[in-house]
């Protein structure tokens, strides 16, 4: 029986769940990893991938939130586009949100994404679905026909559960059936019609603000309702610092919540706004600087535990208008990487283990999917990073159909050299020398 | 750089000349935050010229003769729409109007490709008033005639600051040290945040008063002094500003009743007396008789509310004819 096999030879690979954090050849066969080590010996005619200078091997990144928009949005952005958008960003793995129309609140629509993705031969896609019938906040799902499915957790969308009392009994259902709940926290009571952080900035440019608090209040409320129900809750695009505090107090208290940030909270601040760029606006918004330096403080003591680029793409008619009108959203897929590495691992704020955990080993673990690891017997799928490479953000080549990001034109140091989903290479960086050689890494091959 | 304001503009017997290039740094007025004292200055000077040309028995001057200025105005106004209008036909402009109801937003027609359309027909100059901060951002982005914001939003209403300065300067002669006190629905106010700015870039000092669920957020890095005392903004002000209250600001949550609001925050001549004597009550207009201004104050002998409409004109010819280039077609 011959086993297609490939052996990645000479980079650095980086693997905290075995303790790996060196130079490594990795042993390919059929999808998975059968052999991790330095200097492998491997059956003569094996394949040889000669990993370029510089490449970092890690655990595939999974992003934890992400609209993949169809069905009902195709003209924001489709599964396929979506997922070609995740391989160019270094992602093996996405969670894809239920705020589609419809809304994934059954197995039909359920299966309709698995679907798209099966077609899509890229990257893997685990389904989050509704916590709430049409995400309508007034009743359950039925969420363990959504697990049977192949949902992997719940949420509410870009929403909250407004009902206490709803939540309590999504968060107990959700954890019976095993998922936990993903949850964007925020009292609509308090923002309104805001667009933009209320504070200092919002009220010079005269536009309508959305208080940190009505993040605080809902994050507070729902941590308290982990905690009372042991129901696992993870909370979204967390943005204060306020929230942060909710978080840590929860988890010294042992109960079972998680968090995550994107890598737009961590960089930009609500002065940016100032020229009404609606690639800006974003929900939820951009805060102030105490906020950020809480939240870095936060990745490093391990307070957060993903980092996810909750990409949110739109049409660029839908964001070529007033400011108040535009919708909120950032199309992120693209540019996880890139920020990470320039503005977290380059100036020592984070180490590439920690960053590892961030992007695969935890989002795997909150998901209750496989990932996070390169073990022997693991899936193969390897986010090869150049943490050097120039890369000058071009949302005009974004394999998405989306153009919607603050980041057009940023300089940055790291890239993303291949993206490899169960042995295949669904994207190769032609900028780095010598990435052109995964290409080779094919299920097909002889 | 501005300049000195053409001396020939205050000859009384001929037409403007206008040799000299005369006019501000960027094409548009978008707001006093993008204005530097010595252009607030410049065209208060220059609208100091054109009250002149007000007064003639045929109020015209060939400034802007050939220019096309279009008004577009998303958000209904009387007042400000005929104001700038009156101003353009003096200066001999070909004017247009195009209002909410006339446009094809109605037909679902963006901002965007109506400021395109628009623009595709070349006119000079648009004045807009819009409902949504930075309308004028966009309108401004989107094509090369000059634009001038008659109000976006909340964000800010630069000529009407630039009118009310005007009134300001004639009665007081100067604008450092002076106390000037605004009171109303700051919150909501572009009124407020245009003239905030071009007040203290005149050196005013400047106190702001409202209830404090009309104040704004992170009040206090505005550099300005805040009370939710009346008798303390009333308090030796040489200037009281008075803002529109308006009634949704009930459903709003912000006001429990325009009554309490009367009581606790509207002017009467029972609270000016803490006011300096020569104090002079200001307001944008319209007027909400008996909530935040009382009909013995608006008519009264400390208000110049009607001279600020008288300035309004003045003023938009400055501006318009600044930005134009001052040069004759």
């Amino acid at each position: 029986m011959s086993l297609h096999s490939i052996l990645l030879k000479g980079g650095w690979v980086i693997d905290p769940v075995n303790g790996i954090d060196g130079e490594a050849d990795i042993l390919l066969e059929d999808g998975h990893v059968t052999q991790l080590g330095p200097e492998l010996k491997v059956r003569p005619g094996t394949p040889v991938v000669e990993v370029p200078q510089g490449c970092v091997l890690c655990p595939g990144f999974i992003d934890m939130r992400v609209h993949l928009s169809e069905p009902g949005y195709e003209h924001k952005e489709t599964v396929s586009t979506g997922l070609a958008a995740a391989a160019a960003g270094g992602f093996t793995a996405v969670a894809s949100m239920p705020n589609t129309e419809p809304v994934n609140d059954d197995a039909g629509i359920t299966g309709l994404v698995l679907a798209r993705a099966a077609e899509a031969e890229l990257v893997r896609v685990h389904p989050v679905g509704a916590v709430t019938r049409g995400l309508a906040g007034e009743r359950l799902a039925e969420l363990g026909e959504l697990r049977e499915a192949g949902c992997v957790a719940v949420s509410n969308g870009v929403r909250s559960v407004a009902d206490a009392n709803l939540m309590r009994r999504v968060l107990e259902y959700a954890s019976m059936c095993g998922m936990a709940v993903i949850d964007h926290c925020e009292d609509v009571l308090l923002t309104q019609d805001g667009v933009a952080n209320d504070g200092f900035q919002a009220a010079a440019l005269g536009l309508r603000g959305m208080p940190s608090a009505a993040e605080d209040i809902f994050v507070e409320r729902d941590v308290t309702l982990s905690g009372m129900t042991g129901a696992p809750l993870h909370i979204a695009h967390l943005s204060t610092r306020g929230a942060l505090e909710a978080v840590r107090s929860g988890k010294a208290r042992d109960f079972p919540v998680s968090c995550e940030v994107t890598p737009h909270h961590l960089t930009l601040t609500d002065d940016r706004l100032d020229g009404y760029d609606t690639n800006y606006k974003v929900n939820p918004p951009l805060r102030e600087q105490q906020d950020v330096e809480a939240l870095l403080q936060g990745l490093q003591d391990g307070t957060i535990d993903c980092i996810a680029s909750d990409h949110e793409p739109h049409h660029y008619d839908e964001k070529l208008v007033e400011f108040d009108r535009a919708p909120f959203g950032i199309a992120g897929l693209e540019t996880v990487v890139s920020i990470c590495l320039d503005r977290l691992i380059h100036p020592g704020y984070l180490s590439l283990t920690r960053l590892v955990e961030l992007l695969a080993i935890n989002p795997a673990r909150i998901l209750g999917v496989v990932g996070g690891s390169l073990g022997v017997g693991s899936p193969a799928d390897i986010t090869v990073l150049a943490p050097d490479l120039p890369v000058t953000v071009n949302a005009g080549e974004f394999r998405s159909l989306a153009r919607n990001t603050p980041f057009d034109g940023w300089a940055l140091r790291g890239g993303v050299a291949a993206s490899i989903v169960g042995g295949r290479t669904v994207y190769a960086n032609s900028s780095v020398d010598g990435a052109v050689e995964f290409e080779t890494v094919t299920s097909d091959q002889q | 750089m501005s300049q000195q304001a053409d001396s020939s503009l205050r000859d009384p017997t001929g037409p403007l000349v206008l040799g000299t290039t005369v006019g501000l740094r960027t094409k548009d007025l978008l707001g006093i935050g993008d204005l530097s004292s010595e252009e607030i200055l410049l065209i208060l000077d220059t609208a100091e010229a054109m009250k002149e040309v007000g007064t003639r028995p045929i109020k015209k001057v060939p400034a802007l003769r050939g220019r096309t200025v279009v008004n577009l105005f998303f958000e209904p106004s009387t007042r400000t729409r005929m104001s700038f209008e009156i101003a353009e036909k003096r200066l001999s402009a070909d004017t247009l109007n195009m209002t909410a109801s006339g446009l094809s937003v109605v037909k679902g027609e963006t901002l965007v490709d109506t400021v395109r359309n628009l623009g595709a027909m070349a006119p000079d100059l648009i004045i807009v008033r819009h409902a949504s901060a930075g309308a004028g951002h966009v309108v401004a982005r989107l094509c090369s005639a000059g634009v001038i914001n008659a109000g976006d939003g909340m964000h800010e209403h630069p000529t009407q600051a630039l009118l009310d300065a005007l009134t300001i300067r004639q009665h007081k002669g100067r604008f450092d040290g002076l106390k000037v006190s605004i009171i109303g629905d700051l919150l909501h106010s572009r009124v407020f945040r245009s003239n905030l700015l071009l007040l203290q870039k005149l050196g005013a000092d400047v106190c702001a008063c409202a209830p404090t669920t009309l104040m704004l957020s992170g009040m206090n890095r505005f550099g300005v002094r805040s009370t939710t005392s009346v008798d303390e903004a009333v308090d030796g002000a040489d200037v009281i500003m008075l803002l529109r209250i308006q009634l949704e600001r009930m459903r709003g949550h912000f006001i429990p009743s325009l009554r309490e609001y009367f009581q606790r925050f509207g002017m009467t001549t029972d609270r000016l007396r803490l006011a300096k004597p020569d104090v002079i009550i200001m307001h944008p207009g319209p007027l909400n008789r008996g909530v935040e201004i009382a009909s013995e104050v608006a008519d009264g002998p400390y208000s110049v509310i009607l001279e600020q409409v008288a300035n309004g004109v003045a003023v938009r010819m400055a501006v318009l004819y600044l930005l134009a280039g001052g040069h004759q077609g």
